[in-house]
């Protein structure tokens, strides 16, 4: 997508789609897993985290934000840094009330 | 590469390509803040009523968010690989890539009719006397259940409008190798999509 030559155009390989599909796919069902397994408390910390795993892996292959220009990592990373003061400062509230 | 093709083919049309795919980015993100302050809500109200979160969610059918999750994935893989067709000037592969992403966009739709359809059959619906009787915290996750993913449902369909828009013009070689950008914007859409489900399913329906 860079302005300057047709040499620089990324085409992804369909094998990577296969491998990040084959990943995601894993990954739910590991989701699922611990669910039936009860954890209690952990299940949501643990579901989450799984779930951040899978965005980021949609966000960097199928988003093409690895290939792309990187201003739109950077301005996705922003984005997602003031969501996250903003949840923080949500409960820091809530948990001191 | 823009400029440079796009005289050779048009004369003197310009066309932005970097530009038009920020474009679609900043529309993300109003879209992530947007789902973003819903799941800011949804956690609120957890927080503050766990346990009627917990048995309100026993209602919810794994089996079926399950299922949805899978195909949403797939789809996302699918129009992720029309974009390559396209590049590598496999207009047929792509344009099959882009209907297969349909059925599965319509299928993920028809489940999500059965489901809610099960559920106001149960009276599990904003209003119902059956609800009302749970008290106010069963309402809140059901009221958050059918708003968060009556909203995604309807970014569904809206993706949909968006990959028939783009096929049509890859049918009619308005989007060629060379000029694509429109189609994968409307797999950033596609994939927005995905995206916020990955996150809704485990909130709503794996908790136990």
């Amino acid at each position: 997508m860079s302005h300057d030559t047709h040499e620089e155009v990324h085409i992804t390989p369909y094998s990577t789609y296969i491998i990040i599909l084959a990943l995601l796919l894993v990954l739910t069902a590991i989701t699922v897993g611990v669910t039936v397994i009860h954890l209690g408390t952990f299940s949501v910390a643990v579901a989450l985290f799984v779930a951040t795993i899978k965005g980021t892996l949609v966000l960097l292959y199928f988003m093409h934000l690895k290939f792309d220009n990187k201003l739109f990592l950077g301005l996705v990373a922003i984005v997602f840094a003031v969501y996250t003061a903003v949840i923080a400062i949500t409960f820091i509230d809530y948990l001191s009330r | 590469m823009s400029d440079h093709s796009a005289t050779q083919s048009h004369g003197l049309v310009h066309r932005d390509d970097e530009g038009s795919k920020l474009g679609m980015w900043l529309f993300i993100f109003t879209e992530i803040l947007l789902f973003g302050a819903l799941f800011i809500v949804y956690s609120v109200y957890r927080f503050k009523n766990q346990d009627a979160f917990h048995a309100a969610a026993l209602n919810l059918d794994t089996v079926i968010g399950t299922v949805n999750t899978v195909i949403l994935i797939v789809s996302s893989a699918t129009i992720a690989m029309s974009i390559s067709a396209l590049q590598q000037k496999n207009k047929k592969l792509a344009i099959t890539l882009m209907v297969i992403t349909l059925v599965l966009a319509f299928s993920f739709l028809v489940n999500k009719y059965f489901e809610w359809g099960a559920k106001f059959h149960h009276g599990l619906y904003p209003g119902a006397e059956h609800l009302m009787s749970l008290g106010h915290g069963q309402n809140q996750f059901f009221f958050l259940y059918f708003f968060m993913t009556g909203l995604h449902a309807f970014h569904v369909i809206v993706g949909m409008g968006f990959i028939i828009f783009v096929m049509r013009q890859v049918m009619r070689d308005e989007l060629t190798y060379n000029n694509y950008t429109r189609l994968e914007n409307a797999g950033l859409y596609w994939h927005l999509v995905d995206l916020i489900w990955i996150y809704l399913f485990p909130l709503f329906y794996l908790i136990h």
